[in-house]
C-alpha cells in the first residue's frame, strides 16, 4: 500500500461476510473480508450496502451505514439497529454469504495532532459512528474520554466501543435518569473543568448534539458531530440527503449529508 | 448460425440527429453527476445528461425528498441548484473534462425563460445538446407541466427552436398525459431534434403511522424497474408517432433492457434509478451490450433500434 488515492476511490464490491452476530438486544455485527477497503476507510466514512438477506430479499435501495471496524490488517465492520427492513435483511445474513457494498464514502472526522484529550458523547448506535475514532486516537497517542448513553447497562456495549483502545466510558442511562440532559450538562461540565478536551465529537442524538455545541461553544472548544439522513444514491447525485449547515461564509445551506457530511463542524451543523 | 463477431468488433455508435454517440448509453437527468467520477471513467458514456438547471437558484423541496416503494423509487426533489450562471461559469467546465458530448438538461417556468436560458446553453462551448426538461412534475401546482398537453409542448420547443440555432433539441416527454404520441408529434412538428421518453410518472404514497404523505412535498415522480414496462410502451408509440430519433427512459437497469428499449424503437437509452442501487450499472450495461450483440451476431448496436416495432422485420436471430 503506497496509501496514494486510486483514481476511482468508491467501489462497488461484493464481500464476503466472515462473521455475522447478535450484540445485546437490538444491534446486529458484521464484518466483511476487504483488507484493502478496510485499510483505505476512515472513521466517520460510510458504506452504502445493499440490504439482501441470504435469499436475495430486501428493499430497492442501499442504505447507508457507518464504518464501525477499519484499518489495516482489520476486516470491514459494521455495528447496525436492527429496525427496519434493511437492517433485518442485513441482519440475516450469514458467514459466508456475500453483501455488496459501495465505498467508502464522505468525509470522516479529523484529529489534529497536536491533540491530547479529546471527548466524545455517543448515544445508542451512533456510539458505531464513533468507536473507529476512539482507535484511531488511541494510535495517536490522544487520550479519549466516551460519554456513553444508552437504555440500560444491557444496551450499552461499552466493549464494542472501546476495543482495547484505551478510552475511558462514562456510561449514562435512561433507567437510573444519569442520560437526562441536565445531568449530561452538569457531568460534561465537571470533565471540561478537570480534563478540557481539545475537542469534543458526538452522534447519534439531537438534544446530545444541541447540548454539546451549546457547551463546546461556550467553552471555545473545537467539535465534529456525524449527521445521518436517509439517502438515495450515497454519492451526492440526488440531492435527497440534505441537512441546513451553515457553510464557510456563515449561510444556511442544504448540504449533503453522503458528499459534504456525514461529518460536520459541531458549530456549523443545525438541529434535525 | 450466428455470424461469428467479436465483441470488439461490435458497432455500439448511434446517432442522433447530427449528433453521433459513442454508445447508446447515458445517464438519466437529475440522477447522474460528476460524483459518480469517483466510480468509474466517465468518458465511458455516451453521453453525460446533466442536472436541470434552471434560470434561477433553487432551494429544492421540503425532506423527505425521496420515498421508497416496491420496485421503485418517488421522489420530490425540487431541482435543487444553483442556476444559469454558475452552470455556465463552473459546471459547465467541469463537465467538458470527460471528454463524452455533454447534454444540458435545462427547466423553466415560462416559455420565454425556456427560450432565453436555451439561447444562452447554445452559445456556451461544450454543450452538445440541450435536454428540454419540460415534463418535470415537481414543478408546476399540482404537477402540471408543458409537457401535459400538445399545445404548450409545441409553444415551449418553437420558442427554444428559434433560441438555439442548429444546437440539437432534445425535448423530454412527460408519462403524465393521456397521449404522448400527440405530445411527441406536436414537438417534433415545433423542431425539436429527438425525442426523450420518458420522465417520472407522478405518484404517492402515504405513511399509514402519521397519515401524511411519505414526501415532504407530497405527490412524487415515480421512477425504477416497476415503471419500465409503462415507459417501454410509450417510447414504442412515440417511435411509431414520429420520424426524430426517440431516446428511451423509465426503469432501465441493464443492457437487455436497453436492448428491449431499442427494440421499441429508442435509438439510445437513459439509466436513471438503477445507478442509485448500482453505482456501475451504466459501463456494465455498455460492456453487457458489447458483448450481446456479439452473441447475437448484430454487428451494429443501432441496427436494434425498432426492431420489434409493427412492420419491421426483426433483424436479430430468435434465440
Amino acid at each position: 500500500m503506497d496509501g496514494g488515492v486510486p483514481p476511482f476511490p468508491v467501489e462497488e464490491r461484493s464481500l464476503r461476510v466472515t462473521e455475522s452476530a447478535a450484540v445485546g438486544r437490538r444491534y446486529h455485527r458484521l464484518l466483511l473480508d476487504a483488507p484493502d477497503l478496510s485499510a483505505r476507510a476512515r472513521p466517520g466514512q460510510f458504506f452504502h450496502l445493499l440490504c439482501r438477506d441470504g435469499a436475495g430479499n430486501g428493499p430497492y435501495l442501499r442504505r447507508p451505514m457507518s464504518i464501525w471496524r477499519c484499518g489495516p490488517g482489520q476486516p470491514l465492520g459494521f455495528l447496525l439497529h436492527v429496525k427496519g427492513r434493511g437492517t433485518t435483511a442485513l441482519a440475516a445474513l450469514r458467514a459466508g454469504d456475500a453483501l455488496s457494498v459501495v465505498g467508502p464514502l464522505g468525509h470522516g472526522f479529523t484529529l489534529h495532532p497536536d491533540w491530547r484529550r479529546v471527548l466524545v458523547v455517543a448515544r445508542g448506535v451512533g456510539l458505531a459512528t464513533l468507536a473507529p475514532l476512539a482507535t484511531a486516537a488511541a494510535a495517536q497517542g490522544i487520550a479519549m474520554e466516551a460519554v456513553l448513553s444508552a437504555r440500560d447497562p444491557a444496551d450499552l456495549m461499552a466493549a464494542e466501543f472501546g476495543g482495547g483502545s484505551g478510552a475511558a466510558i462514562l456510561p449514562v442511562f435512561d433507567s437510573d435518569g444519569t442520560s437526562e440532559v441536565q445531568r449530561v450538562e452538569l457531568l460534561l461540565r465537571a470533565r471540561f473543568a478537570e480534563a478540557r478536551p481539545d475537542a469534543v465529537f458526538t452522534c447519534g442524538s439531537n438534544r446530545l448534539f444541541l447540548l454539546l455545541q451549546r457547551l463546546a461553544a461556550e467553552h471555545g472548544i473545537p467539535g465534529q458531530v456525524a449527521l445521518e439522513q436517509q439517502m438515495g444514491c450515497g454519492l451526492g447525485m440526488c440531492f435527497c440527503c440534505v441537512r441546513q449547515v451553515r457553510d464557510a461564509t456563515g449561510e444556511v445551506a442544504n448540504l449533503r449529508v453522503c458528499a459534504e457530511g456525514p461529518v460536520f463542524d459541531l458549530q456549523a451543523a443545525l438541529a434535525w | 448460425m450466428v455470424s461469428a463477431i467479436t465483441p470488439a468488433q461490435v458497432d455500439l455508435s448511434v446517432r442522433i440527429g447530427s449528433l453521433t454517440l459513442a454508445n447508446p448509453i447515458m445517464p438519466a437527468s437529475g440522477t447522474f453527476g460528476p460524483e459518480l467520477a469517483q466510480v468509474f471513467d466517465l468518458g465511458l458514456l455516451g453521453a453525460l445528461v446533466t442536472k436541470s438547471v434552471t434560470p434561477e437558484a433553487r432551494a429544492g423541496n421540503p425532506l423527505p425528498r425521496l420515498a421508497e416503494t416496491e420496485g421503485g423509487v418517488l421522489n420530490s426533489i425540487g431541482i435543487p441548484g444553483k442556476g444559469l450562471d454558475h452552470f455556465i461559469a463552473t459546471q459547465v467546465p467541469d463537465w467538458r473534462r470527460f471528454g463524452a458530448p455533454v447534454v444540458a438538461s435545462l427547466s423553466a417556468p415560462t416559455v420565454a425563460a425556456f427560450a432565453d436560458a436555451a439561447r444562452r446553453l447554445a452559445e456556451t462551448p461544450g454543450i452538445a445538446a440541450i435536454e428540454a426538461n419540460i415534463s418535470c412534475p415537481n414543478l408546476e401546482e399540482d404537477g402540471r407541466a408543458f409537457a401535459m398537453h400538445p399545445e404548450p409542448a409545441a409553444a415551449a420547443t418553437a420558442a427554444m427552436r428559434r433560441a438555439v440555432g442548429a444546437t440539437p433539441l432534445w425535448v423530454k416527454l412527460s408519462p403524465n398525459t393521456g397521449d404522448i404520441a400527440a405530445v411527441a408529434r406536436a414537438v417534433e412538428a415545433e423542431g425539436a431534434d429527438a425525442v426523450v421518453a420518458v420522465n417520472t410518472i407522478l405518484g404517492l404514497a402515504i405513511d399509514i403511522e402519521t397519515g401524511r404523505p411519505k414526501l415532504g412535498a407530497g405527490m412524487g415522480g415515480f421512477s425504477g424497474p416497476a415503471f419500465k414496462p409503462i415507459a417501454l410502451r410509450m417510447v414504442w408509440q412515440c417511435a411509431q408517432a414520429v420520424r426524430v430519433p426517440v431516446i428511451g427512459v423509465g426503469g432501465i437497469a441493464s443492457a437487455a433492457d436497453a436492448v428491449e428499449f431499442m427494440m421499441a424503437g429508442a435509438t439510445a437509452v437513459q439509466l436513471g434509478t438503477a445507478s442509485f442501487v448500482s453505482p456501475t450499472a451504466m459501463p456494465q450495461a455498455i460492456g453487457e451490450l458489447r458483448a450481446w450483440c456479439a452473441r447475437k451476431g448484430v454487428a451494429r448496436a443501432a441496427a436494434l433500434t425498432g426492431a420489434a416495432l409493427p412492420a419491421t422485420r426483426p433483424p436479430v436471430a430468435a434465440g
